[in-house]
């Protein structure tokens, strides 16, 4: 050593190198388990539906029952998707109905209106309210909003039935409709809000001529990712929504009904009690189904999401 | 003559007050409040009619049964059940999620933020976790019946506590990698480049400096992946947890938990008899599941508010 530092010396101790790259390795392998995972998703769904279509023969019809009472009955091999979509479709329609309304004014106000001291207050009680788990929301639907709500005004034929699990859901959605409309309505720069202040206008006139129209893209995402959820929401659906696979397909929702993922929890060992064949196996075809369209929705409303950030 | 009379002046004063101190009556404005207001309202009545519907129902059970409604086994008689054998299923869980989801999930962050370059397989991971994120708990269901309970049976003895364990693992898996992610993006670059500058290596900076300061954060999101994973049933469902009978607990024999009797119990017809009903049953249970959720995102929420507190003089 002639006291002179070579560039192999700034580099450090060789075993705390190989430490760290140990260590690189280990995180990065946790890293792509992510990826292992949603490689397994695809392949159990897509095996299984592979099966479900070889043990009905690959006959497509099979899923359109055009007997004169179609229905979803997988003990007598009666496949009738459109019961089941029919039935996700429209408890999800009710869901947003309560949802966005609700929601969405909340996000307004909590972002545009309310004081500080009362921002801090509801913000987390909105919190608290996505937190709920969705068999306490089911047992609400079943002990409240049916005997309550529901049946004193509609009087329906069964307390269990569409509309009921579909104002549930909406209760389960309000507050992912809320939390990610707030982010994009407080995302909108306050120059704007300003900009139009100094020309005059009112805080009514700001909200909905600037505020809202510059933070659509993100409401939309809220929208897009609350729908998602409606549909893919299982509990709720299974206690309240009655069920019933002879849902029938006029399109009257106080009617019992049967969503895709409630299907799901029949074949899997709730009420149909097989554990192989066709009428078991259709739980990976709707799982497919329901997971392609959940997947559609959430990619797409990521993009909407990811332009807010962008635009500010 | 004045050119401006008194009563002229008092009135345009009065107009000119009202404008500037937003007194006047401008209808859309009050009807946008009030619509505002009417949403809030009604999503707070909400919320509060779930609570008081779950704890006036609930009291029945505790009341009359006391502790034993805490360490009595499922049956069929809504009188004498207890929740001994969900709450053992929700613990069990609980510690799976902890000893699975919360290491995967940290590790994986910390790759992400600290150790992965920005290139297309990079990016492609993080988009495939928050697309993991927004699958239905109700597939988890399924690829834990065909992975935990079918190809793993040697390891798992099947459809036992230790299935489900895993499968909620895998479910909140994103949610923990998500919110740790967020919270080591959050540590400020200088406190990396100042390790970086005193020769230590990446794994020293990443253990010593960014993982403790982002440990409230991180904290946050293991709270809410456990309480979501508490509270979750579908999948449960799906790899074949019972709410009949069940005299024994243990991890290699049939399982259930607290949202599974919620689930069974409240579908159950509640007869005359008798002073408490299965809806009553259901909501001791709801309201035990309630008390650890909310008890975990409360404590969530908290770290987080503190933790952005700290963060504003940074």
């Amino acid at each position: 050593m002639n006291g002179l530092l070579a560039v192999a010396d700034l580099s450090g101790d060789p075993r705390r190198r190989a430490h760290d790259r140990r260590m690189q390795r280990l995180l990065g392998s946790s890293a792509f388990i992510t990826i292992i995972i949603s490689a397994l998703i695809l392949f159990v769904l897509a095996r299984g539906s592979i099966d479900f279509l070889k043990s009905i023969g690959w006959d497509l019809g099979v899923l359109r029952d055009s007997s004169k009472a179609p229905g979803w009955f997988p003990r007598r091999e009666r496949f009738d998707l459109i019961t089941i979509v029919m039935g996700s479709v429209l408890m999800g329609s009710i869901a947003m109905l309560v949802a966005v309304p609700l929601g969405l004014g909340t996000a307004v106000y909590l972002s545009e209106f309310a004081p500080t001291r009362v921002r801090k207050i509801l913000k987390p009680i909105v919190e608290v309210l996505a937190g709920i788990p969705s068999v306490i929301v089911g047992y609400f639907a079943l002990k409240f909003i049916a005997p309550n709500i529901v049946d004193p005004i509609f009087s329906p034929d069964q307390s269990r039935n569409m509309v009921v699990a579909g104002l549930a859901i909406g209760v389960l959605v309000i507050p992912i409709m809320a939390s990610i409309s707030e982010d994009a309505l407080r995302a909108v720069p306050s120059s704007l809000r300003e900009a139009s202040y100094g020309i005059g206008a009112r805080k009514s006139t700001t909200t909905i001529r600037i505020v809202l129209p510059a933070a659509v893209s993100g409401i939309v995402a809220a929208f897009i990712i609350a729908v998602s959820r409606a549909i893919g929401e299982t509990m709720v659906a299974a206690m309240a929504g009655g069920r019933d696979g002879s849902g029938p397909r006029v399109l009257d929702p106080l009617e019992p009904g049967l969503t895709m993922t409630a299907a799901m929890t029949n074949a899997a060992g709730g009420t149909d009690q097989v554990n192989s064949g066709a009428p078991f196996q259709v739980l990976f075809f709707v799982g497919l189904l329901l997971f392609m369209m959940t997947m559609g929705l959430n990619v797409f409303g990521d993009r909407f999401v990811q332009r807010v950030r962008q635009q500010y | 003559m004045p050119i401006v009379t008194d009563s002229q002046r008092s009135a345009t004063r009065t107009q000119v007050r009202q404008a500037i101190t937003q007194q006047n009556r401008h209808l859309p404005s009050i009807a946008l409040s009030v619509t505002l207001l009417i949403a809030v309202t009604f999503t707070l009545l909400t919320l509060f009619s779930l609570l008081a519907r779950i704890v006036t129902q609930a009291i029945p059970a505790f009341s009359e049964r006391g502790v034993s409604f805490l360490s009595g086994t499922i049956g069929s008689e809504p009188d004498k059940v207890g929740i001994w054998p969900g709450l053992f299923g929700s613990f069990s869980i609980g510690i799976g999620v902890l000893l699975i989801a919360v290491p995967l999930g940290i590790g994986a962050a910390i790759y992400l933020e600290e150790y992965a370059e920005q290139n297309r397989l990079n990016r492609f991971v993080v988009v495939n976790i928050r697309n993991l994120a927004g699958v239905p708990a109700v597939i988890y269901g399924v690829l834990g019946l065909i992975i935990f309970v079918g190809w793993l049976k040697p390891v798992t003895n099947g459809g036992t506590v230790v299935a489900a364990a895993l499968t909620l693992a895998i479910l909140v898996l994103p949610v923990v990698i998500i919110t740790s992610m967020e919270a080591i993006r959050a540590v400020p670059m200088g406190l990396r480049d100042a390790g970086y500058g005193v020769g230590a290596s990446r794994w020293e900076v990443t253990r010593d400096h960014v993982v403790p300061y982002a440990m409230p954060g991180i904290l946050t999101g293991t709270v809410l992946a456990l309480a979501r994973a508490l509270g979750e049933a579908a999948p449960l469902i799906m790899i074949g947890a019972i709410t009949g009978l069940l005299p024994e607990t243990s991890l290699s024999g049939k399982f259930t938990a607290i949202p599974m009797l919620i689930y069974s119990w409240s579908g159950r017809p509640d007869s005359s008899g008798g002073n408490i009903g299965w809806s009553n049953a259901a909501a001791g249970a709801g309201l035990v599941l309630l008390a650890l959720v909310l008890v975990f995102n409360i404590i969530g929420i908290f770290l987080r508010n503190h933790f952005e507190a700290k963060r504003v003089g940074t």
